[in-house]
């Protein structure tokens, strides 16, 4: 076990170089001088050249990637060419409310997800059966934007029970769980459906394991060989599900971000493109990416631990 | 008599073999949902085809005196916008969008994929280094991917198509590589290179046709997915700008006017779910058809 994580983690640092190179030459690659962003319409030629050299523009693409790295392993990811504000600060400021909001969804979605599957799979081909696959297919295919604005016209503008958006009110309070009701929703009812739809599955083909005819056999309560017997091993492909669609989550905020304007990393992004302001698109791409990716290693270890059966070798 | 022997050798002839694609087919027709995709997707083609023959008003014709119209008004009847634009119109035009969209940005990820997908399979040497890179596009949350790309060649619909294409490559490199290192071990793959044919013919005439199944249900659900995407990245203002009538870019506008004319944004949304929808059923159906235990890692 230690071998696999100690293996993980390596491959991990590989993966992490090669996405801050990537994001790094992407922005490099990118049409349109930075120098003229930050200098604006009326910089003369000698200003954009003394921008340049001010952001060490003027050197060679590798050297200034190295800086860039040595920048991000001290916590430095460069200064926002609109605002002039570290983007570390930018990122350390804005992330509470995207990890609110990603939790909150994966909380939806493992509830209403595990439920659903496992009412479905027991009470195979009745109307709970065919609403929860319903809702599995519906779920998946509903643009997330989409039902994040049409809960807001049926319980914020409507019914006036929620708040249209922001996420500004501690999480403690009242409000902070009224605000983050509706975003939460949006977010996890695809994460919920795919859950649902893999618990099913999973539950279905260990329900028809021998092991759990033998237990039956043995006179076995129907409760105890669900719960006790049959979830665990059912779990597995699910846990893997989980942890696959909480990196999706983080992904899947940026949107739901903007639906609900909650002043988010995903916001920040999407400011940052539309601006055109590389150093904060790099650092957030960047750091949504290696949540993603520390979460599948996270996941990956979980998962040996539940099944010791797998081997990765 | 010359007839009997005739019937005789009818009788007997065994019964002629469907043709595997007839098969398949037949066996996604009896699949009620992926039946009901199929025909949301052929309405939807047809609109696309026909749309200026199903309109009586440009997607782009304003008329100031007739805007925020509700559902049912007279000679709109899905209502019109803020500037007093159709929606039917403006819903059969985003259809042909989404399509052309879809397409462009699936079949492009489908080629560069596919490419990768039997390099790595088919030659040992690079698939370490192309699957590495696969690798290193998975490490992205696919939007972001989109994103980081569109930040890179500026907002468009031309770009959101390009940045889609290449979020498709990974996924269709991998089941593809995946197809040609089970189909590489066959016999009659051995065979073949023993008679000394080209690495080019066995790829491309004896690997590629038999990775074909797996291609057609990774093409159908990446279709909803580049619809999905397209609207998503539209309506944030990545993709379509105004006054494109592209559903997602169509529901960013609506947002403003949820009080009074909600159904500008509830419309798109709508179509964009039975869309999104109908691929996902048919590429479902023609998974269980073509091979129940097919395993699609996308």
């Amino acid at each position: 076990m230690i071998g696999l994580i100690v293996r993980r983690f390596i491959q991990l640092l590989l993966l992490l170089l090669g996405i801050s190179f990537l994001v790094f030459m992407s922005m490099h690659l990118a049409p349109g001088d930075p120098a003229t962003v930050i200098g604006g319409p009326t910089a003369t030629a000698s200003d954009l050249e003394a921008i340049r050299k001010d952001l060490g523009l003027d050197r060679p693409v590798l050297v200034q990637y190295v800086d860039y790295l040595g920048g991000i392993l001290h916590g430095d990811f460069g200064y926002s060419f609109q605002t002039n504000q570290s983007v570390s600060d930018a990122i350390i400021t804005r992330f509470p409310n995207t990890l609110k909001l990603a939790t909150a969804s994966m909380v939806v979605a493992v509830i209403i997800g595990i439920i659903a599957g496992i009412l479905s799979a027991m009470k195979q081909n009745s109307w709970i059966d065919i609403s929860s696959t319903t809702f599995a297919l519906a779920g998946v295919s509903i643009p997330n934007f989409w039902l994040g604005t049409m809960l807001i016209l049926i319980f914020a503008v409507n019914l006036q029970w929620l708040p249209v958006g922001g996420l500004s009110s501690p999480i403690y309070t009242i409000e902070g769980m009224k605000q983050l009701i509706l975003p939460a929703i949006t977010l996890g009812t695809a994460s919920a459906a795919l859950i649902a739809r893999m618990c099913r599955s999973a539950m279905l083909e260990v329900i028809k394991s021998d092991y759990i005819r033998t237990a039956r056999a043995k006179g076995v309560k129907q409760k105890s060989v669900i719960w006790i017997h049959a979830l665990r091993n059912a779990m597995i492909p699910v846990v893997t599900v989980i942890g696959i669609n909480f990196g999706g989550l983080l992904g899947g905020t940026i949107i739901t971000e903007q639906v609900f304007a909650i002043n988010g990393v995903g916001r920040l992004m999407i400011d940052a493109i539309a601006a055109r302001d590389f150093p904060v698109v790099q650092g957030t791409v960047l750091l949504v990416a290696a949540i993603f990716v520390i979460v599948n290693l996270i996941v990956d270890i979980i998962y040996a631990f539940i099944d010791p059966r797998i081997s990765y070798d | 008599m010359s007839a009997d022997i005739a019937l005789n050798e009818n009788k007997t002839k065994p019964p002629k073999k469907e043709k595997y694609y007839v098969q398949t087919i037949r066996r996604v027709l009896k699949n009620k949902l992926a039946v009901f995709g199929i025909i949301i997707i052929f309405i939807q083609v047809i609109l696309a085809i026909f749309a200026p023959l199903l309109v009586n008003y440009g997607p782009y014709v304003q008329d100031l005196s007739q805007t925020k119209l509700g559902i049912g008004a007279e000679g709109h009847f899905l209502g019109t916008d803020n500037y007093g634009r159709d929606m039917w119109s403006r819903l059969v035009y985003g259809a042909r969008i989404s399509l052309i969209v879809g397409l462009a940005a699936v079949g492009i990820g489908l080629i560069g994929g596919i490419a990768l997908g039997l390099i790595s399979g088919y030659y040992k040497k690079l698939d370490g280094i192309i699957m590495r890179i696969v690798d290193l596009l998975f490490a992205f949350p696919g939007i972001l991917l989109a994103m980081l790309i569109i930040a890179m060649l500026g907002t468009s619909l031309v770009n959101v198509v390009i940045a889609i294409s290449i979020w498709s490559i990974p996924g269709c490199a991998r089941i593809v590589r995946g197809s040609v290192l089970s189909v590489k071990k066959q016999e009659y793959i051995l065979a073949m290179k023993s008679v000394g044919a080209s690495d080019i013919r066995i790829i491309f005439k004896h690997i590629l046709p038999n990775c074909t199944a797996p291609i057609i249900v990774f093409a159908t659900m990446r279709m909803a997915t580049a619809i999905l995407s397209t609207a998503a990245l539209s309506f944030l203002g990545l993709g379509a700008q105004p006054p494109t009538p592209e559903w997602g870019a169509m529901i960013a506008a609506g947002q403003d006017f949820m009080w009074d004319a909600p159904h500008m944004s509830i419309i798109p949304g709508i179509a964009i779910m039975l869309t999104v929808f109908a691929f996902n059923v048919v590429g479902d159906g023609l998974r269980d058809a073509l091979d129940p235990n097919m395993n699609l890692d996308m």
